[in-house]
């Protein structure tokens, strides 16, 4: 058993076992620390197959600016167990039918996917290090990667106009002055 | 039989280089408590502590000796759990950044080539990031957990000031990167042997850079996190004991790290300045050894600047924090970012 071997094993059964237990923890902020683990078993898997861009990118994106996000909203709402609404029996059933549905969709749809032709490399192939993506991001991938990129441009705009306080009639004196500051 | 495919000298070398640069950072980070509360003396006219030892030295052992003796409180309703963690996860995230900064060039010790760098990573400066930003969870898991409302407005306050500045960050550390050509740390190092300092090139790059850093180690004028009159104490007001050792610990081993990547970065890393050290024909230990010296020079010197700033700029306010990273240093460092391309772009041609 190589090293990437044990790995690999180890990583794996961390992630399915912190995404468990995203859905088993009772407290949400609990949720939100397993998600954080699952994240870095994902970039650990990302390692092995020597993708270290993608990796740190991952770790940078989601696990250092998302779930920061999430912790604070989290932590704002002050969840307490007293406000909680009771779930019916029923709804959880429905949850749980609906999740089942996704999961056979997802691997009803990779079952026939090209998996000898794209089997993974552990610890060899270097499409992964940052000069190969770069290179394939800003010539042949260089349209989707721009439109991309105005996409979430828009969304930035959209935020910042959601975000402002509209100015009704009565207090538009007021908002007029904070907003010339 | 071929159980484990490992190389268990590589594996030895690296943990012996480990366990070295750890202890180094925690010592290091010791004593700039100390030269903490003495620079302050001597910028106050005052004498600084001068009881434990001679010149007062032995004062952050006496520190250390006094925290793990207090009294250990954790507040009955709180998330033990999380409690512990938040301390632990500030300590372990200053130290993991560590792994990346070449201290020197190699040792070559019992026929092997030994490089003073733990992990010389592909992607050297964006792992420095991903640790710097997961630098924000020690903070506000602690916060949270202490259920104190002055706990958690500070945490709120502290994660909000780093995301912000990481970003300017980020930005002013593109312009380098251009220059470098690499994310290597190596690499970057030895670009800045063979054509100068980045700091030349980049002046205001490492300007924006150096008001980062201070604020991602909540420094003052940054430390808003743990003002006083507003906020009693900041996010570890309930801590006691190590806990609170830790977390206060972690600001200097954040500043001893940060002043390392800024000498990496901006000044050269282990580069003796002004000479041409590899035609003096000297062992290439001896080498090694003398650019570790320098690096660490050039370290205690931004340590230096660090509490000379805390020492004599007054905290500034909340939303000139926010007005000074949205408005001030992202824009600058987008320009800084720009014109970096452009000048390059033309000297090419």
């Amino acid at each position: 058993m190589s090293i990437t071997l044990i790995l690999f094993w180890f990583l794996s059964v961390l992630a399915l076992f912190s995404a468990a237990m995203v859905v088993a923890s009772k407290n949400p902020v609990y949720s939100v620390l397993w998600l954080i683990l699952v994240f870095f078993a994902i970039s650990g898997h990302y390692l092995l197959l020597n993708a270290q861009f993608l990796a740190i990118v991952n770790i940078i994106v989601y696990a250092g600016a998302i779930m920061v996000l999430f912790l604070f909203v989290i932590m704002l709402m002050n969840l307490n167990k007293s406000n909680e609404p009771k779930r019916n029996k029923w709804l959880n059933l429905a949850g749980v039918l609906a999740g089942g549905c996704l999961l056979l969709v997802l691997v009803a749809a990779l079952k026939n996917a090209e998996t000898k032709a794209t089997l993974a490399e552990t610890g060899t192939g270097n499409i992964g290090l940052i000069e190969n993506l770069g290179k394939a991001l800003f010539t042949d991938y260089v349209v989707p990667f721009e439109i991309s990129s105005v996409l979430f441009l828009s969304a930035m705009v959209g935020a910042v106009v959601l975000g402002k306080k509209e100015s009704s009639p009565d207090t538009a004196g007021q908002s007029g002055k904070s907003s010339e500051k | 039989m071929h159980l484990l495919s490992i190389d268990w000298w590589f594996l030895l070398e690296k943990l012996v280089l480990i366990m070295v640069i750890i202890s180094l950072s925690l010592v290091i980070a010791m004593y700039t408590t100390y030269a903490e509360r003495k620079v302050a003396a001597w910028l106050q006219d005052r004498r600084g502590p001068n009881r434990a030892g001679p010149w007062g030295i032995l004062q952050p052992l006496a520190d250390g000796g006094k925290l793990f003796f207090k009294e250990e409180i954790i507040p009955l309703v709180s998330s033990k759990f999380l409690f512990i963690l938040g301390p632990s996860l500030a300590m372990i995230t200053a130290l993991l950044t560590s792994a990346v900064i070449p201290w020197g060039t190699s040792l070559h010790l019992f026929g092997r080539e030994m490089p003073l760098q733990i992990a010389d990573v592909n992607i050297g400066i964006l792992y420095i990031f991903g640790v710097v930003s997961l630098g924000v969870y020690g903070i506000m898991i602690g916060g949270w957990a202490s259920n104190n409302k002055f706990s958690l407005l500070a945490a709120i306050r502290a994660a909000s000031q780093m995301i912000s500045y990481e970003l300017a960050m980020g930005l002013a550390l593109i312009a380098v990167l251009m220059l470098a050509g690499s994310l290597q740390m190596s690499v970057i190092v030895q670009n800045q042997i063979d054509h100068g300092w980045h700091v030349i090139y980049q002046p205001l790059g490492f300007v924006i850079f150096f008001i980062c850093a201070l604020a991602e180690c909540n420094r003052t004028p940054f430390d808003l996190a743990e003002a006083e009159n507003e906020l009693n104490f900041g996010y570890h007001q309930e801590y006691s004991s190590m806990k609170l050792g830790f977390y206060l610990f972690a600001e200097y081993i954040n500043m001893f790290i940060s002043s390392a990547v800024m000498a990496t970065l901006f000044f050269g890393g282990y580069d003796i300045p002004f000479v041409n050290e590899a035609s003096w024909g000297i062992s290439p230990n001896l080498l090694a050894l003398i650019g570790f010296a320098v690096l660490m020079a050039k370290i205690f010197f931004f340590l230096f600047v660090f509490i000379w700033i805390r020492w004599t700029i007054p905290r500034f306010r909340y939303d000139q924090l926010m007005n000074l990273g949205w408005k001030g240093l992202i824009p600058l460092s987008l320009a800084n970012m720009v014109l970096t391309a452009v000048v390059m772009l033309i000297l090419k041609k």
